[in-house]
């Protein structure tokens, strides 16, 4: 296993993430766990490139983007929750009360 | 390893944070029906941040550069000066969302709270001098701002543009972040300085110009530069007055920072590359912003898309140069104290139950107040950029730096759809002053409400006679970077 | 080397010990009066064996988002443990001032009720 191969795979990751927010748009649900698919892409790559540096910093900033990755799951959540309150559905196409 | 004493240089911040979990406390056990208290210590809080943070500028001592916290934070006069400017903008912030959330009968301490954490956002951003720490603010920032655009958990508007924000925020984080890792990837460290420094010793190679793409797509998703301004309109419309009047103004500089960090004191070996690539994003813009702000009939959209054309200018300074990127830091400031006193009129205007946020609501402004007619008039002849005003000489100070860097083109395009522009912010004049009035209600705000506003709309008068300190200021901090 | 691993094994010795002592304390002296509901299995308030594609209360959500926070922020205690020795005392006086944070929103989300179940 080189670092090309942990790249590659990461930007698979990110490739699908991104499909998932711009192609299927579905279920704003599938929209959140892309948002969290995208962050573990970045973290893949973090991770590989601090041990092929051998430098602990990517490492320290992965640790980071997991918690905040939380803590914007969290808000993402409840957001969605008013959002079906309100709305009763969570279909993408039905969201498009603003538009002009 | 750190010391008690390198706390000292972060006072502002350390502040900032401890009063917004007292507001947040204090919140808890406070009516909903008062609430002046969580507006006066959270005003407090800025002016006590203010001194903070000028003490150590005090004529006769030297100021001297500080980073601390292993090199992740750093004290700056380019940072101090942008933070000055926040505080005095929050200060503003709280009386219009005073204002507002008394209107709608909602005040509670979270809202304070949030905006004071989204405060402390801005300045770690500002201040960030690791890849790590501009990530950290920034997301505090943009996570407190998703929070305050749902608000009103009941209203379907505000949650659908929280929705929006939230998906294309994170996707613009997730940007950031890709490109910041390829960075990391290609020269092995996080902290701005060292960045520097080691891609000026080696050859540009692919990771480094992949990651500052993502990078400069990231950034243009946070500012709402075009093509990235999807969401721009669609939460300026649907947030709550309040929270819009604060997307757009002190953000905008955390943006700024954050751009002047990342792209011009980390990667400014890179310069010829990213130049091309914001001078494209200025443009287009300048072209979508005004464009698309001729067919508004909602303030709040027109506001939304005229940001965009102002973040355009914004930009365009940062072509410039060094002047220029000092220009840009002038017209960041006076486009969000224009920009903080519009949407603040929109609040003003408001009544329980009716948010004056159509063009249509400002007929015969006059009749109904005409010193209101007249701040509103101040405003928005400063955002179009009519000549005495303080609009017209930040639009000019960029403008001189793009031509002396021999960009005579951009120019010419930025002035045409500067001028196009024009049309819709003398639309609202004439509404103001040649229609009638279709209500006659009085306008009801507090005292302390009024004086604010009015501050914020001489200020596009009054500037005028700093305008040349303010300038050299500018120049200054910009060139001790 | 291997007398190195001799503090697990005493660890694994203590635990097992520990466990088997109190589950049979348990068994000894403990009162069994059975009922339906006490022995069926239990699943987070769904029934066992029941399709899996139900649509589960919204409130299940919001003690997810509220659990997720602590759950994940408390992760800064593994590194930080780790090189508690050579940050001293102001590494120490740092994670106070963390848990207290993480503390003050505690008491909020108390304080506002999204605690209750009901």
């Amino acid at each position: 296993m080189t670092l090309q191969h942990y790249l590659i795979v990461s930007a698979i990751l990110f490739v699908i993430s991104m499909a998932g927010i711009f192609v299927n748009r579905r279920n704003v649900l599938v929209v959140l766990m892309s948002i969290e698919l995208m962050l573990l892409a970045v973290n893949t790559n973090l991770i590989a490139f601090s041990k092929y540096l051998d430098d602990v910093q990517g490492q320290v900033f992965v640790f980071f983007i997991l918690t905040v990755a939380a803590a914007e799951a969290a808000i993402g959540l409840a957001i969605l929750v008013v959002l079906f309150r309100n709305k009763k559905t969570l279909e993408t196409k039905e969201i498009n009360e603003l538009e002009g | 390893m750190f010391g008690w004493s390198e706390l000292v240089p972060a006072f502002p911040e350390i502040l900032v944070l401890s009063m917004a979990c007292v507001v947040l406390l204090v919140g808890l056990f406070t009516d909903k029906k008062k609430g002046g208290f969580i507006v006066f210590l959270s005003v407090i809080t800025m002016m006590f941040a203010a001194i903070l943070t000028l003490k150590d500028h005090v004529a006769g001592v030297e100021f001297t550069k500080t980073v601390i916290f292993n090199g992740t934070f750093i004290r700056d006069e380019f940072g101090d000066m942008l933070k000055v400017v926040v505080y005095l903008l929050m200060i503003s912030v709280f009386f219009y969302a005073k204002q507002y959330l008394r209107q709608h009968d909602n005040l509670q301490g979270e809202y304070f709270a949030l905006l004071l954490f989204a405060t402390l956002g801005i300045m770690v951003m500002i201040s960030g001098h690791n890849f790590i720490a501009l990530y950290l603010g920034l997301e505090l920032l943009a996570l407190s701002s998703y929070a305050l655009v749902a608000y009103n958990r009941n209203d379907l508007n505000g949650n659908e543009a929280a929705m929006k924000y939230f998906i294309l925020g994170a996707l613009a984080s997730g940007m950031l972040l890709y490109g910041m890792s390829l960075i990391y990837g290609a020269v092995g460290t996080l902290q701005i300085n060292e960045i520097s420094q080691a891609i000026a010793g080696q050859n540009n190679d692919m990771f480094l110009v992949l990651g500052l793409i993502f990078v400069i797509v990231g950034i243009g998703f946070k500012l709402g530069a075009a093509p990235f301004h999807m969401w721009v309109p669609d939460v300026y419309e649907g947030a709550p007055t309040a929270t819009t009047l604060f997307i757009a103004s002190a953000p905008k500089i955390a943006a700024f920072a954050l751009a002047v960090r990342i792209l011009g004191q980390s990667l400014d070996v890179l310069m010829i590359h990213w130049q091309s690539m914001l001078a494209t994003l200025a443009i287009v813009s300048i072209i979508v912003g005004n464009l698309f702000a001729l067919q508004q009939t909602n303030l709040k959209r027109l506001f939304a898309y005229s940001t965009i054309s102002h973040i355009g200018f914004m930009l365009l300074g940062l072509v410039g140069g060094a002047e220029g990127i000092a220009a840009s830091m002038f017209y960041i400031i006076v486009y969000t104290i224009m920009a903080v006193g519009g949407f603040g009129m929109i609040v003003l205007l408001s009544n329980k139950g009716m948010e004056a946020d159509q063009i249509a609501d400002f007929k015969g402004l006059n009749q109904r107040s005409g010193w209101y007619a007249f701040l509103m008039l101040l405003l928005v002849a400063s955002m179009a950029g009519f000549p005495p005003l303080i609009g017209f000489f930040s639009k000019l100070y960029v403008l001189k730096a793009v031509i002396d860097q021999g960009h005579i083109i951009l120019a010419a395009v930025a002035v045409i759809f500067a001028v196009i522009g024009a049309f819709y912010y003398l639309k609202i004049i004439k509404v103001m002053y040649f229609e009638e009035s279709e209500t006659d209600q009085a306008i009801d705000a507090s005292f302390d409400v009024k004086t604010v506003l009015s501050i914020n709309a001489l200020a596009q008068l009054g500037l005028l006679v700093l305008l040349p300190v303010l300038f050299q200021y500018c120049i200054r901090v910009t060139g001790s970077l | 080397m291997i007398a190195s691993y001799f503090p697990i094994l005493l660890f694994l010795a203590v635990a097992t010990g520990l466990g088997i002592a109190l589950m049979s304390l348990g068994l000894l002296f403990g009162t069994r009066k059975t009922n339906d509901e006490k022995i069926s299995a239990y699943e987070c308030g769904f029934e066992a064996f029941d399709d899996a594609h139900m649509k589960f209360d919204v409130r299940f959500y919001l003690v997810a988002i509220l659990f997720i926070i602590f759950d994940l922020e408390i992760a800064f205690l593994f590194p930080w443990s780790v090189v508690l020795e050579e940050l001293g005392g102001f590494g120490l006086v740092s994670m106070f001032i963390f848990l207290f944070l993480l503390v003050i929103g505690f008491i909020y989300e108390w304080k506002k009720g999204a605690l209750e179940w009901e």
